[in-house]
């Protein structure tokens, strides 16, 4: 069953008027499926991620549904989301690492964190120490404060407590992106184990870093200002993508191997588009060289292959 | 030919905890030089004091022990008149465009702030043509940039910005401390394209990153530093192509690359962590081919 969106709204407010950060995002996500979610910075990912689980004050629900294992989430609920945050949908907001508590030794914070969801901490205490030991921690973190560990540590650490209750979704948003590039390899890989290991059932990791997808998802989405562009199987979306965003974009990214030397890269010329007033249409279209006046409606993101959907006109539909 | 910017057993000191009672040692015997018209990457984790080396170069912090030279000069000497001087050929851009300026002022006062120290007697019409020179080598429009609050601008746009204002003192050398790390993956190539072109232009230019890829992508030597100490150094493509550093080929193995699965690529943790464990002990740099430096334990030849 997994999880299913179905064009899903969720707009900023702000003075100005709505910042459509999510507009329109449709698809699913099966059980036991790492997604990986792409794309620019300030193209809506994150906000997809919190709007599954956690409206702040300022995000408003638009309109659109969104199912886990065929219950209809009550997103626009805050009072209601609670019976499913953590027990059934769990997130690593970004910098999660870096907003543990100081004052708390990371067993009494987990105590506290088990309590307000009703759960006691003797009861899981023995599977907690197990994970730890899994992803190569101690018994002693229970004691220390979290200025006494490392980066990755403290993301260990996180990872381990926001699944502990084996939620069925987990939302992981830059999760590697302030690691060291050892570190980066063995969280990432904790996520494949993690699935693997049945502590959730699916997940979606939220990056910038396509090349850490690469390794770890099953599928890749790629957002473009608040739409979607395409999704497909990871190795479609590396070595044959067909969006023209992607296709930038994946040609963008320095290898080893690469050198300015031999090969100059070139980058996406312009940038991303306001979403305060973003352009009718496919919102790609100012940037993108195959544009042309069908562009000015909005492209279906549609099936091109199977497992593969792409929302451009000159592509498919 | 005498390099343009030498470093020759730089140390550096920093004193922590409670009234400085402790001492950390952020930089242990770091030679290296950078010449005219060359990017040298420097490639380490976080604390490897990458940024400290950068840091020192350009007199932002004084070197605890060992020299720096600028074309032949100890920079550790300059003062005042002399200093002024140096710091029109040697310029630094740092990791964070947004926090480098000003939000109250707007974007385009670094460039003002540039008249006033350097130029004070240059006339507005010249100064103005300087300033659309120089955003021109950066390929930024002046009439979209110009007269803009850093919030209006892009982080790739004040990245160049903060290029074209070092470019303005016509400088030599150019410090480059993980300038794309804060970019998207679409702008950072063109940022990293730029240091391409000003290396054409004749500029020594360190490049300060934690990306192995970046690294690799532009530069003509590389320099890998773990915990304050070189443990190779040398031609990139020697460094990358045959790293002999346990350290160095665990890192190029924990890269993620895009088209290798880390499943095919056995990350060596542990021989990283004795190959460490003995460069501890009393090791040397042992040049192995010319232009390709390793660190050995007891300086035992290859």
């Amino acid at each position: 069953m997994g999880l299913e969106v179905d064009d899903l709204r969720v707009f900023y407010r702000t003075l100005r008027g709505d910042v459509q950060a999510v507009d329109g995002v449709t698809f699913g996500v099966a059980d036991g499926e790492i997604m990986g979610l792409a794309g620019e910075s300030g193209c809506g990912k994150s906000s997809l991620g919190n709007s599954l689980v956690y409206l702040t004050g300022r995000m408003r629900y638009v309109g659109g549904g969104v199912k886990l294992d065929g219950a209809a989430l009550p997103i626009w609920d805050f009072e209601a989301m609670n019976e499913y945050r953590y027990r059934e949908i769990s997130v690593i907001p970004q910098y999660a690492m870096s907003a543990l508590n100081p004052t708390r030794k990371i067993g009494r914070m987990t105590s506290e964190l088990l309590h307000s969801r009703g759960v006691a901490y003797k009861s899981v205490v023995n599977e907690l120490l197990r994970r730890f030991e899994l992803v190569g921690l101690s018994e002693d973190v229970l004691a220390m404060y979290p200025i006494e560990l490392s980066g990755g540590m403290k993301q260990r650490t996180v990872m381990v407590i926001s699944t502990l209750l084996d939620p069925s979704l987990l939302i992981a948003d830059e999760i590697t992106s302030a690691l060291d590039v050892s570190s980066q390899r063995a969280v990432a890989e904790l996520l494949v184990e993690f699935r693997d290991r049945g502590f959730v059932k699916s997940t979606i990791v939220i990056t910038h870093d396509i090349s850490v997808l690469y390794q770890v998802a099953d599928t890749i989405l790629v957002m473009y200002a608040g739409h979607l562009a395409e999704k497909a199987p990871a190795d479609v979306i590396i070595n044959s993508p067909c969006h023209p965003y992607t296709k930038l974009l994946i040609s963008s990214l320095p290898e080893i191997g690469v050198r300015y030397s031999e090969k100059q890269l070139v980058g996406i010329p312009g940038t991303p588009p306001a979403l305060l007033d973003p352009p009718q249409g496919c919102r790609f279209k100012d940037r993108c060289p195959l544009a042309s006046a069908k562009c000015n409606r909005r492209p279906p993101f549609v099936d091109f292959d199977s497992g593969h959907q792409v929302a451009c006109w000159e592509v498919a539909a | 030919m005498s390099a343009m910017v030498e470093i020759e057993g730089c140390t550096k000191v920093y004193r922590v905890g409670s009234f400085g009672s402790t001492r950390l040692t952020a930089v242990r015997d770091v030679s290296f030089d950078v010449q005219a018209g060359e990017v040298v990457s420097l490639i380490g984790e976080s604390g490897s004091g990458k940024s400290t080396i950068g840091r020192m170069i350009l007199r932002l912090s004084p070197v605890s022990a060992g020299t720096i030279r600028f074309n032949g000069e100890d920079v550790a000497a300059l003062k005042g008149r002399g200093l002024r001087e140096y710091h029109r050929h040697a310029q630094g851009v740092f990791q964070d465009p947004f926090s480098s300026y000003n939000p109250i002022y707007k974007a385009d006062r670094v460039f003002t702030m540039v008249k006033d120290t350097y130029f004070p007697a240059v006339d507005a019409h010249d100064w103005a043509r300087k300033i659309n020179a120089s955003l021109e080598a950066v390929s930024l429009d002046p009439t979209q940039v110009l007269h803009k609050y850093p919030h209006q601008l892009s982080g790739g746009q004040l990245q160049r910005l903060l290029v074209a204002r070092a470019l303005l003192l016509d400088i030599d050398f150019l410090v480059a401390d993980e300038i794309i790390s804060m970019l998207d993956a679409s702008t950072r190539i063109d940022v990293l394209n730029l240091l391409g072109d000003l290396k054409a232009r004749g500029l020594g230019i360190l490049f300060i990153t934690h990306d192995l890829s970046l690294g690799n992508y532009i530069s003509d030597r590389t320099v890998i530093l773990r915990r304050g100490v070189i443990v190779e150094m040398g031609a990139t493509v020697k460094v990358f192509g045959d790293p002999q550093h346990a350290y160095t080929q665990m890192l190029l193995e924990s890269v993620p690359h895009l088209h290798r699965k880390w499943e095919d690529m056995k990350a060596d943790y542990a021989r990283a962590d004795a190959a460490i464990e003995s460069d501890a002990i009393d090791s040397t740099l042992v040049e192995l081919e010319p232009d390709h430096l390793v660190r050995r334990a007891g300086g035992a030849s290859a």
